[in-house]
């Protein structure tokens, strides 16, 4: 068997940034560490959990519970790290913002995983602003190695400067893989919970020195930042300057290592001594930065100077080194020998097997559609079910409904229903359904409990009976939290028992009062099945109808005639395709074991 | 010899992409390479369009490949081979698993799936076609597919045989390992060259 990290204290290793920010947390000694899944972040508390058993890892129901437990543990004196994607530090700004005026008594890093080019996300934040307004340190790596060892300069920082860190990484940091110098676990004591009323209390007569405080430690730490090695000049032809942060940094370094670069590693508060310096050295800058223009607008507010920026480099989406090229060796670009091709695109679909299939087939039949979540099940949207048209946060299918109600009132909301994952339930859909409950609202709330948070590639939550480590833990009751809000009309359904679910929103949508339904099937990530079986198609008896294709399950495809179902995508305990042909040319033996 | 090879590997989810590229990423490493490689996860995962670029060499700075300088693409699915056409240098590779896998845009009217092979007569690409599905089955291991890709790319590559197999046995179970570093030779035996 491969041997668990824990026991490797030496050597180089090809680790992603979110691998590499685990071992970080190892090495320097973070004894609690808690998240809610969120891609590109997920993989730092599953390697937290799979290779360090020093640390104590859980998954939280949501960033802002995530981050005030790692708050506490912090006032207890461990070092702690907290980890999430861009927009799960909206979810945290709460506890962020005030945890900035009260600090730090254990190392606190918060990571933030920010997503340029939306590979998996709804909106390109860029959180270098988030952490300048919540006045916390920012540090950017630029590759795994910094990732690392910049989760051990921020826990000195946080408590050396008494104050929370975030570590702004970015979906190609967090993905990518490069080489890390491993090192052996440095332990640090828990130095114990102490009363500090004036530290942890923010009541205005405290907040006000707190708030003295933190300007005060900002100045310092801009000082402090002017000479430590997280910012750095690396001297070239000084005819050209590129100031840079985080993966930038590499593509310059790729496409023009001759030049010189003010490398920026803590972007929040700036190095202001060190730019200076910069400024001076060079004839000519460019800020070379994704997204915002975030160094670009501070520093040239601060300095007052002329500078090339987000006018020759795009604010929108990923950088590559083509862009990084184009902007800042004009004319250098490689000759592209092939032509770029215009292909159909493949967008990801619903599993074969998915559970939410048939809510969406169902739902989409009767001419119903739904304000949409966050995760697998905001796919419901693409053809052929076209089943889903909001999608806002997580949680914000129940309380866009219930706007869309008081807007247009029960008869122009028509056969919108509300479909929420149950893993987004718990995270902060439960306030939006006692809001309905609360305001009087009708409509239909469907909650897909499929038993597993599985966009972020299938994690276990308050529902599922397990906890990040995999070990039994209690089981959040849905129908009881949901009877508990005062819903009063609530059923629970096998969302592939297509005639009982088609029941239930034909039912559902026609009452004039509030409810919920849950539909009920686990993922086809949360178990393995004890069958083999797979569907086939009988050619002599298939009449060419393509209600099969109505499923838009990815194992059926059309050779122009008739369906062809894959072997190998097909899923066992699925027998969707069967209930829905009309003349039993598709079979499938679902009671047959192996 | 140049001093940075550069290769992209596409396809589909679920079509052990990553696990391909982990391999390639061992073996440059054995051969005494810095290597980089970059994937994205998440929503590109559910049979969507799958990508993953690998970069090794003395130093290397950027995860991701510069259009116009990829020296191998190995497609393992075939419409897939044709959309990072704009990556291939000019001396390019472009290794394609002989296997066609329909995107939902076409199974729900909305596309066609095109002609591969008339496209790549129409702009030259210097394409080696590997019916790897075919190897595989042979085998009788359908998931040993990237593997039997693996070893046909290989050659192409600056990075001595032993240390493909050494990748290979470092992330292969022990029980599989056989028929893999079969599918690996068959690969490399069959269209090497």
């Amino acid at each position: 068997m491969r041997k668990k990290l824990n026991t490797i204290e030496e050597g180089k290793f090809l680790l992603s940034g979110n691998e590499a920010v685990a071992r970080g947390a190892w090495e320097y000694g973070v004894h609690f560490a808690a998240a809610y899944p969120g891609t590109p972040s997920t993989e730092i508390l599953e390697t937290i959990a799979e290779e360090y058993d020093e640390i104590d890892a859980q998954w939280a129901p949501n960033e802002k519970v995530g981050l005030e437990v790692v708050a506490g543990a912090s006032f207890g004196g461990a070092r702690v790290l907290s980890a999430m994607k861009h927009v799960g530090l909206n979810v945290a700004a709460d506890p962020l913002f005030t945890l900035s005026y009260i600090g730090a008594t254990g190392g606190i890093v918060i990571v933030s995983a920010d997503d340029p080019g939306m590979h998996s996300s709804q909106n390109e934040q860029d959180n270098r602003l988030m952490g300048k307004a919540a006045k916390v340190v920012i540090l950017e790596p630029s590759d795994s190695q910094e990732a690392k060892d910049m989760v051990g300069e921020g826990l000195m920082i946080s408590e050396d400067f008494d104050t929370p860190v975030l570590l702004r990484l970015t979906t190609r940091i967090c993905h990518s893989k490069s080489m890390v110098s491993l090192g052996p676990r440095k332990e640090v004591p828990v130095k114990g919970y102490v009363t500090d009323i004036k530290k942890r209390v923010p009541i205005p007569s405290h907040a006000r020195d707190m708030h003295s405080r933190v300007e005060k430690r900002l100045e310092d730490l801009s000082a402090w930042g002017s000479e430590c090695s997280l910012n750095r000049i690396e001297e070239g032809d000084t005819s050209l300057g590129i100031i840079t942060s985080g993966i930038s940094y590499q593509y310059v370094k790729e496409v023009s290592p001759e030049v010189s670069v003010l490398k920026i590693g803590m972007s929040n508060p700036l190095p202001w001594n060190l730019i200076e310096k910069f400024i001076n050295m060079v004839d000519r800058i460019i800020f070379v930065e994704e997204n915002d223009p975030y160094l670009e607008e501070n520093i040239k507010s601060r300095f007052l100077i002329q500078a090339d920026g987000k006018n020759i480099i795009p604010i929108e989406g990923e950088l590559n080194p083509e862009i990084v090229r184009k902007a800042v060796l004009p004319g250098t670009t490689k000759e592209i020998a092939f032509s770029e091709i215009q292909l159909p695109a493949r967008p990801p679909a619903l599993c074969a097997g998915c559970p939410h299939r048939g809510a969406f087939y169902c739902l989409s039949k009767l001419g119903g559609s739904s304000t949409g979540d966050i995760g697998c099940y905001t796919l419901g949207l693409m053809p052929p079910h076209n089943a889903l048209e909001t999608t806002v946060c997580m949680g914000a299918s129940i309380g866009v409904l219930a706007g869309i109600e008081k807007a247009v009132g029960r008869e122009g909301m028509g056969k919108l229903v509300a479909a929420i994952g149950e893993s987004t339930f718990v995270h902060s859909g439960i306030t939006g359904l006692i809001d309905m409950v609360y305001n009087g609202n009708t409509g239909t709330v469907m909650i897909m409990d499929n038993s597993l948070t599985a966009m972020t590639g299938g994690q276990e939550n308050p529902t599922t009976g397990k906890n990040l480590r995999g070990e039994p833990a209690p089981v959040l009751d849905l129908e009881k939290i949901v009877a508990a809000c005062g819903v009063k009309h609530i059923r629970v359904v096998d969302p592939h028992d297509l005639p009982e679910m088609e029941k239930a929103f034909k039912e559902e949508m026609n009452r004039d009062e509030l409810s919920v339904i849950i539909t009920k099937r686990p993922c086809i990530m949360a178990y393995r099945p004890v069958r083999r079986n797979m569907a086939e198609v009988d050619p002599e008896k298939c009449i060419g109808c393509k209600l099969c294709m109505n499923l838009g399950c990815p194992a059926i495809s059309w050779d122009g005639e008739k369906p062809e179902i894959s072997r190998h995508l097909c899923w066992p305990d699925c027998d969707l395709c069967v209930q829905v042909c009309p003349v039993d040319a598709i079979s499938k033996d679902m009671g047959g074991l192996t | 010899m140049k001093s940075v090879t550069n290769v992209i590997i596409c396809g589909t989810g679920g079509q052990g992409i990553l696990l391909a590229s982990e391999v390639l990423c061992s073996a440059a490493r054995r051969a005494g390479n810095d290597v980089k490689k970059s994937e994205v996860h998440g929503m590109s995962q559910r049979g969507g369009s799958v990508s993953s670029h690998v970069r090794f060499g003395k130093t290397i700075h950027s995860p991701l490949v510069e259009k116009g300088c990829a020296d191998l693409i190995l497609a393992m699915e075939k419409m897939e081979s044709l959309r990072w056409s704009q990556y291939l240098a000019p001396h390019g590779k472009l290794v394609v698993c002989d296997l066609e896998i329909t995107p939902m845009t076409v199974n729900t009217g909305h596309a066609e799936y095109p002609d591969v092979n008339a496209i790549i007569e129409k702009e030259s690409l210097p394409v080696t076609l590997i019916p790897a599905v075919e190897i595989a089955e042979e085998l009788g291991n359908l998931r040993v597919v990237n593997v039997v890709l693996i070893g046909a790319v290989s050659p192409h590559l600056p990075i001595d045989e032993v240390h493909w197999k050494q990748a290979i046995e470092e992330r292969v179970p022990p029980k599989a390992l056989e028929v893999n570093l079969e599918a690996f030779r068959k690969g490399r035996e069959l269209f090497g060259n």
